[in-house]
């Protein structure tokens, strides 16, 4: 692992993304220091997700740069896994492999990908799973856990591979109400542990409790980016003023 | 600017959508993207054109570009006469068409079958229309009205028909006959059997299960055989039973017992919840089957019963191995007539019957996907 | 299910008839006893007839001197031994053709459905229309077309097309060459023997050291160094023990070498090629099941493409894939019986077809036939809920 050369983790400058013809993301600048924490929200289909699934090239973009952790994303495939191993992402659904126990799940990347010994992987993965405060469900199967214990189960399963960037893509979406706060907790104390975050989620308590910047996207671009006290008391674009007053009531 | 004091940003305006670049939308993006986005798709799309032009190329020569049109025997499809290498020799179709469709039913009488070919299909396509209305008589109708219209009107005997012996019965009539009547008393029986396989009765649950697991894990040739040459011992010796209706027998009972796994696939798809509500308004077994479950469970195996029908008539090949002449069965004796001995002919008439099965057979199994994909989307 | 409305006014004559268990007990008593009439009255039915025909009953046929050629047979056969030994030529044809055919269609099949999946647009199109095009023309057909039009128009031996010299085609079939063992071949064998010993005492090791270090063991290029190169050395260093008697044409028909008459080979291409069609939409719709969040989230944890598939996607689809791609395969052993189509001598052919034809023994041939058909059947599926309920995946 290389030592940090700059303040800056992610940086995007003037990207562009088509899907067909259609346009999905125009011109987006966006520059994350290291250790901010970014919540992104929007209505649905403004490409929040497509925007941060670009950051780990899940989604490939056709104009402008994006530069992860000081590297390029272009075509070369050794850049995109060594940018991949850097950058944790949590899903809206989970997507952990069913046919592996939660311990497996933990241990993969960093035996295959880290080249660790698996018995040091999987003190690290025990470790994690402490943290997200499940430790006792390290042998079990995804499919006997809880939503909200899955999702974690996710978070600690990213963060075996001790990333230095997080990525969230509407991580408690997909999750009945009462679970949502074990994993927004779960989130804040990464948070306050100081790892680089970007969320696109629609909690704003979590935004105004950890988010150092909110931005905002409509239809395909940033509209608006503040820090959250300013964004929410005094939203300045026409577009984020109604977007609020629909979520906010 | 460093990033985490970044200052407040708003966007000046929405801009509007842009088209993207031509290296990614339009043909060009699209050939780049779908075709060449790597070497070794690359290399594929090479290999892939290169397979495609040595196939379709041979292809339609043989089906049109050098293909005979016109002839009366053998020598108008000869090389020789052509002057260049021959294709499909056509008029060898042309002139066994009738024994094709008809086999050897009299000549004179050819539009008993066309009447009952006709009858069929105006009865068909109704069914065949999601939209279309009376869909509970016109499943009486095909399913229990016209199998007997048929019988009589192809066998003959009564109302002052001439009788057709099913010896002279042959290509794509037997074919159909046999397609037909084996979906037709299979899917009675298969339901019976799904029914059967479901019940709490032990012994009828075993018979059942017995019943279907048999037919199910032998090949369709051992059954026809066991139709043709095993069933007529175990009956009085005093019935003689029609080769083609043996034949029938069998396909019937192999048939039902892929049927009833069908209708047990639908049945199973049947929430308990109708179960308990039938039971709940005071239906006894039957009517909670006959009026709650089966209407529902019925239109959820569409698909599959249009698939074993699928499956069925391409079996119907197998009854030529019993000296019954199908299709395929007519089609292989003509090739041993020597007025149309040529190079071609046997490539000819493979062609002819494979585009005539495929047709029919591809048709079907997309009115199946059609039906399926209506049926998820109405579920939801 | 028989909930019949038990009213309160039910009158207690009566009440035995709307019991629904006695109920249910009549009914199956009924239906046993309609199955009993049913077999003796075809017993006795059979009796008389058989007597009437003169049909001799009872498996003594199978010592019987069967009288006639078989034209593949993997034990010694001629015409002078018994009924009994050609039900073992035919059963041993048929497990053959099945083996390879399953072999065959397996490879076709995973090769074309992987190919309806690829991002190159063509290629994926080209799968399909194979697909298509197979599963909608009858089996008996692209057999029939298999053996009459493209194996019936290969040229005479005479004629015959040469591939390398070694392998001939022609209407009497394919001829390939036979390997010969010399003197210091047993070596060779040995060597090869070693070499997956090796490999797999390797793999051990490596997964050991992986435990402990973290490195990783180029397995794979050390199974095909140590399986192909180790024996490869002992050959060269034997002196090349292992030769190939190639075939020769003499007169008529080729000497030597191995030939697979055409109805061998007709049969084969078409039940794996007809086969490997169902099997391609299986493995089709099995990767399809793996939903892409998966590979996603493979990907994302900086997993290579090869890595995802073999340690997430495969073992997935494989759950989904595997119960379906058995009744393929029986499916096609089911099919090999349309060997009779054009005179491969499977079990059908030599046994229900010749063997019932001259002895017309309907009962016992058919029966026997079955029954091998039947237990077939019935081992697979046993295997196969068995597989099912280990790999089941673990719901709450």
């Amino acid at each position: 692992m290389h030592t940090t050369k700059n303040e800056t983790a992610v940086e995007i400058v003037a990207m562009n993304k088509w899907y067909g013809q259609f346009h999905v993301l125009r011109d987006i600048n966006l520059k994350v220091g290291r250790g901010e924490r970014i919540v992104i929200c929007g209505p649905s289909g403004s490409g929040k997700s497509t925007l941060i699934r670009c950051i780990n090239r899940l989604e490939e973009h056709q104009k402008g740069k994006i530069i992860v952790d000081g590297t390029e994303l272009t075509n070369d495939l050794k850049k995109i896994d060594e940018i991949r191993s850097d950058v944790g992402m949590v899903f809206q659904h989970f997507n952990l492999f069913p046919h592996l126990t939660v311990l497996e799940n933990c241990t993969l990347a960093p035996i295959w990908v880290r080249k660790m010994p698996k018995k040091d992987a999987e003190e690290v993965a025990r470790k994690y799973l402490e943290r997200v405060r499940i430790p006792e469900q390290a042998m079990k199967y995804p499919g006997q856990l809880s939503g909200g214990q899955q999702q974690r189960v996710a978070i600690a399963r990213a963060l075996c591979m001790e990333p230095k960037i997080m990525l969230f893509d509407e991580p408690t979406s997909a999750l009945d109400p009462e679970m949502v706060k074990e994993v927004l907790d779960t989130m804040v104390t990464l948070a306050l542990d100081g790892m680089t975050m970007l969320c696109v989620t629609h909690e704003m308590g979590f935004a105004r409790q950890v988010a150092n910047r909110v931005v905002f996207m409509d239809v395909g671009q940033i509209v608006e980016a503040n820090e959250p006290k300013e964004f929410f008391a005094h939203p300045q674009h026409e577009r984020t003023k109604l977007f609020l007053s629909q979520i906010l009531h | 600017m460093t990033g985490t004091t970044q200052t407040a940003y708003v966007a000046p305006a929405i801009t509007a959508p842009l088209p993207p670049p031509i290296a990614v939308g339009g043909p060009v993006g699209w050939v780049r993207g779908n075709l060449l986005n790597s070497w070794s798709n690359a290399i594929v799309t090479i290999v892939s054109l290169y397979l495609i032009w040595a196939v379709a190329v041979p292809l339609i020569n043989f089906l049109i570009i050098d293909a005979v049109w016109d002839g009366a025997g053998r020598a108008d499809c000869l090389p020789e006469k052509v002057g260049h290498s021959v294709g499909a020799c056509w008029p060898f179709i042309g002139a066994k068409f009738s024994q094709l469709v008809y086999g050897f039913y009299p000549w004179n009488l050819h539009w008993r079958v066309d009447l009952t070919f006709a009858l069929g299909a105006v009865l068909l396509v109704p069914l065949m229309i999601p939209r279309a209305p009376l869909k509970m008589l016109n499943s009486i109708l095909f399913f229990g009205v016209f199998p007997i219209v048929a019988f009589f009107l192809l066998v003959g005997g009564s109302f002052g028909l001439e009788h057709v012996e099913t010896r002279s019965w042959g290509g794509l009539l037997v074919t159909l006959v046999v397609a037909v009547t084996g979906i037709v008393v299979s899917l009675p029986l298969g339901i019976l059997l799904a029914l059967g396989r479901r019940s709490h009765m032990p012994a009828v649950q075993g018979m059942c299960v017995i019943f279907i697991e048999f037919w199910r894990g032998v090949p369709l040739i051992t059954v026809l055989f066991f139709a043709t040459y095993m069933l007529p011992l175990f009956l009085p010796n005093t019935w003689t039973i029609d080769a083609l209706l043996r034949v029938l027998v069998g396909v019937a009972l192999f048939s039902a017992a892929y049927m009833a796994e069908v209708v047990r696939g639908g049945l199973q798809a049947i929430p308990r919840g109708q179960f308990e509500a039938a039971s709940a308004l005071g239906l006894g077994y039957w009517k909670t089957m006959g009026l709650i479950v089966l209407p529902q469970a019925l239109r959820l195996v569409i698909p599959g019963i249009v698939n074993n029908f699928i499956g069925l008539f391409k079996d119907t090949t197998l009854v030529l191995i019993v000296s019954i002449f199908d299709f395929l069965g007519q089609m292989r004796a003509a090739f041993a007539d020597p007025n149309w001995s040529t190079p071609v002919t046997l490539y000819t008439g493979f062609a002819f019957c494979g585009i005539v099965y495929f047709v029919f057979c591809f048709s079907m199994s997309r009115y199946s996907l059609f039906v399926e994909r209506r049926l998820n989307t109405s579920h939801r | 299910m028989t909930g019949e409305r038990e009213g309160p006014a039910a009158r207690p004559r009566l009440a035995v008839l709307y019991n629904p268990k006695l109920r249910g007990i009549f009914y199956q008593l009924v239906l046993l006893a309609i199955m009993v009439w049913l077999g003796i009255e075809f017993a006795l039915n059979a009796k008389t007839n058989l007597q009437a025909q003169k049909i001799a009953t009872g498996f003594g046929f199978l010592d019987n001197t069967a009288g006639f050629g078989v034209n593949q047979s993997l034990i010694a056969y001629q015409e002078s031994d018994t009924y009994g030994r050609v039900f073992f030529v035919g059963l041993l044809n048929t497990l053959v053709v099945s083996a390879f055919g399953i072999a065959l269609a397996t490879a076709i099949g995973f090769l074309v459905g992987v190919a309806r999946l690829s991002n190159n647009w063509l290629i994926a199109r080209l799968a399909g229309v194979y697909v298509e095009v197979i599963r909608n023309l009858p089996l008996l057909f692209q057999i029939l077309f298999w053996y009459l039009a493209v194996l019936g128009a290969l040229p005479a031996p005479r004629n015959a097309i040469s591939v390398l010299d070694g392998v001939f085609l022609s209407n009497r079939g394919i001829a390939v060459p036979r390997p010969l063992f010399g003197e210091g071949s047993g070596l060779v064998l040995a060597a090869f023997a070693a070499g997956i010993v090796v490999t797999l005492m390797l793999r051990f090791w490596a997964q050991a050291r992986q435990e402990k270090t973290g490195q990783q063991f180029p397995l794979g290029c050390a199974a095909a160094g140590l399986i192909l190169g180790l024996p490869l050395l002992v050959m060269i260093a034997a002196g090349f023990p292992i030769g190939f008697e190639l075939p020769q044409l003499r007169g008529f028909n080729f000497v030597g070498g191995v030939t697979m008459i055409p109805e061998f080979t007709a049969l084969l291409i078409a039940l794996s090629t007809y086969t490997a069609a169902f099997i391609a939409e299986i493995v089709r719709s099995g990767i399809q099941a793996v939903s892409r969040g998966q590979t996603e989230a493979a990907y994302s944890l900086g997993l290579k493409p090869g890595r995802t598939m073999s340690m997430v996607v495969i073992p997935q689809a494989m759950r989904v894939i595997i119960p379906p791609l058995t009744s393929q395969y029986l499916n096609l052993t089911k099919n090999s019986s349309l060997a009779v189509g054009i005179g491969y001598p499977d079990l059908f052919a030599v046994f229900a077809g010749t063997t019932l034809n001259q002895t017309g023994q309907a009962i016992e041939i058919l029966a026997v036939t079955m029954a091998v058909y039947l237990v077939i059947s019935l081992i697979t599926s046993a295997l196969m809920n068995w597989y099912n309920s280990r790999l089941q995946l673990v719901e709450r």
